[in-house]
């Protein structure tokens, strides 16, 4: 499983793990789950209580497509490094809940706002994700969807590989 | 320039490395960093937060006066991995000299905690690694739940970014019906708007119905303001507020305003005279009902408590329906004092034996049963009426048990009947 999150640069493509509205961070990672911290631990309950599924057939590489307000709920970092663990290389939706939007950011794992790609998504089609030329490829639909681009300084943070690599460098830049 | 009270506080906590005195004028959407007053982790999200305050390479937080540690979620211990999170989080605030870590025996839920203490004050911007800080904006501050890695951040440098939200305002109108609270306007509210209602904004809670609500009851919209996707809910200082605060801070602090003609997103006005007392259905806080139009539902179980309805305002509501009667031999109705002076005070004026002889039990302050920690866990096809905020599937144990959120006195009622119930009929 892949849990650098340094994928930016080069294109992704996945199967997709689509799934509807409102999805909260209690079914990303029941709370049952939060007497552990770690990615690997996270990421063999991710889902597991919406989509028992997940856990054991998600393959590294593979993409969440969601609908809107995904993520919604707790703050829980646990519910993003869940799905990092799980190897999940970016989650696609109709719109985010702002916790998890700036915790997916913080940690390096690529989301993408993006209603028209999400709603027409289904379950188990592949996608091309090129962060960089911000294009979402649906190969099933043979269809591409322009993204919008990040504001500058959230682009800063996830070109260092989240924000605590981030911080470092604009500390170590203050006392330099 | 107009300003909101959101855009106040932010725009007077902007870091500005040069020093200089002048305060800037901040629109929605922008992208700044600010200066934070209170910095606030618990025992769940702390070790991640501790883990990646390591990798900043920064020995020391950046003012230990203002990073508070409580210990709530799964405290006291309810298994081996809580105990080593919580000694974790111990062991950090001992190395850090941290005044405010909240251990058992001090604790109780952060969000009934940190405003009893006077730790948090009008005027401040409050992050915490806990998605309801939004709590303190009853009091007129900016507050604002965030993941590990900010509050990490945070911690260490004493600022964060954070994005200028716009204002939604809720204007408020005519007198309460009995039994309504603060949790029954919060519940309409996000009924009416959905829980992306207010996703990324500001909400402004204000009109004559809010100037009469108690402290209690603001804190309980403030809280749950992020179940309509807000970035925080705020409140006026007022009188209320000032007496609330009055022998608490140990601090100045300053109060801001909202300008009139601040241009805001959206102004909702609401006829609260309308609004019966409320009830979610599973599973979204935005499956708001009159409890008129409920109907027969049946419970198991009724949890008064939690960051949102832990507070002597609710348990004196509650133990006023349960005094001399007994809950219904089908319901376990849990009670969970929010801090240790809401326990003391409701034994005190004997709250406490009220509930307990009406075969209610009364818990140590914790989250425990609100997100389906321990004390009071679902069965597969149980339900539960519920003083908490969420009531996503599974959020109180089994996928296939159900939890209808609503405020005090209809839970206390319906521990009663058995069934969920108005205050009218017990």
């Amino acid at each position: 499983m892949s849990t650098d999150g340094k994928t930016l640069g080069g294109r992704l493509r996945g199967r997709v793990w689509k799934y509807g509205d409102n999805i909260d961070t209690d079914v990303i990672i029941p709370a049952r789950y939060l007497n552990m911290s770690t990615a690997e631990e996270l990421a063999r309950h991710c889902m597991e209580d919406i989509d028992p599924r997940f856990a054991t057939e998600v393959e590294a590489g593979d993409i969440i497509v969601g609908g809107e307000n995904f993520g919604c709920g707790s703050s829980r970092e646990h519910a993003p490094l869940a799905i990092k663990g799980a190897g999940i290389t970016c989650v696609v939706a109709e719109s985010f809940a702002r916790i998890f939007y700036r915790n997916a950011i913080n940690i390096g794992l690529p989301i993408i706002v993006c209603p028209e790609a999400s709603r027409e998504a289904e379950d188990g089609d592949e996608m091309v994700i090129d962060l960089e030329a911000g294009r979402i490829t649906n190969t099933r639909l043979d269809k591409s969807y322009t993204t919008s681009p990040f504001p500058p300084f959230i682009m800063k943070i996830i070109q260092a590989g989240g924000l605590i690599p981030y911080t470092r460098a604009q500390l170590a830049s203050a006392e330099g | 320039m107009a300003q909101t009270l959101a855009e106040k506080i932010i725009a007077h906590h902007v870091y500005d490395p040069s020093h200089s005195d002048s305060v800037p004028e901040l629109s929605p959407g922008d992208l700044i960093e600010v200066n934070v007053d209170i910095v606030l982790a618990n025992d769940i999200t702390a070790p991640i937060s501790l883990r990646e305050f390591e990798k900043l390479g920064v020995e020391r937080v950046f003012d230990p006066d203002k990073v508070v540690l409580v210990a709530d979620h799964f405290a006291p211990n309810k298994d081996i991995k809580s105990a080593e999170q919580c000694a974790l989080m111990r062991r950090f605030a001992r190395e850090q000299d941290l005044p405010h870590h909240y251990d058992v025996g001090q604790m109780g839920i952060e969000h009934v905690l940190l405003h009893e203490q006077g730790l948090v004050l009008p005027g401040d911007v409050v992050v915490g690694a806990d998605s309801h800080t939004c709590t303190y904006g009853a009091l007129g501050a900016f507050a604002t739940g965030m993941g590990s890695t900010d509050i990490a951040v945070a911690m260490a440098t004493g600022r964060i970014w954070m994005r200028v939200p716009e204002t939604k305002r809720f204007v408020y109108t005519g007198t309460l019906q009995p039994w309504v609270g603060g949790k029954d306007l919060i519940l309409y509210t996000i009924g009416m708007i959905g829980v992306s209602g207010a996703l990324y904004q500001a909400m402004e809670f204000t009109g004559p119905a809010i100037d009469a609500l108690s402290m209690a009851g603001r804190f309980t919209m403030a809280n749950m303001a992020i179940e309509a996707g807000a970035k925080a809910g705020l409140f006026a200082v007022d009188a209320s507020t000032e007496s609330y605060v009055a022998g608490r801070a140990k601090r100045p602090y300053q109060v801001f305003a909202s300008d009139p003609d601040a241009p805001v997103a959206e102004v909702i006005e609401i006829d609260a005279s309308t609004i019966e007392p409320q009830v979610a259905l599973p599973h979204l806080p935005e499956n708001a009902r009159p409890i008129s139009e409920v109907g027969e539902v049946r419970i198991d179980q009724a949890v008064i408590g939690s960051c949102t309805n832990g507070r002597l305002e609710d348990l004196r509501i509650a133990a006023g329906l349960l005094k001399g009667k007994q809950v219904n031999r089908d319901v376990r109705c849990i009670v969970i004092p929010g801090t240790q002076q809401v326990y003391l005070d409701a034994l005190r004026e004997g709250l406490i034996e009220a509930f307990i002889e009406a075969g209610a039990v009364v818990s140590t302050p914790t989250c425990g049963p609100c997100l389906g920690g321990y004390m009071g866990i679902l069965a597969a096809g149980e339900r539960a009426v519920s003083t908490t905020n969420r009531n996503f599937r599974g959020r109180m144990g089994h996928t296939d048990s159900e939890v209808y959120l609503s405020g005090p006195a209809v839970a206390a009622a319906s521990a009663l009947t058995g069934h969920i119930s108005s205050p009218e009929e017990v």
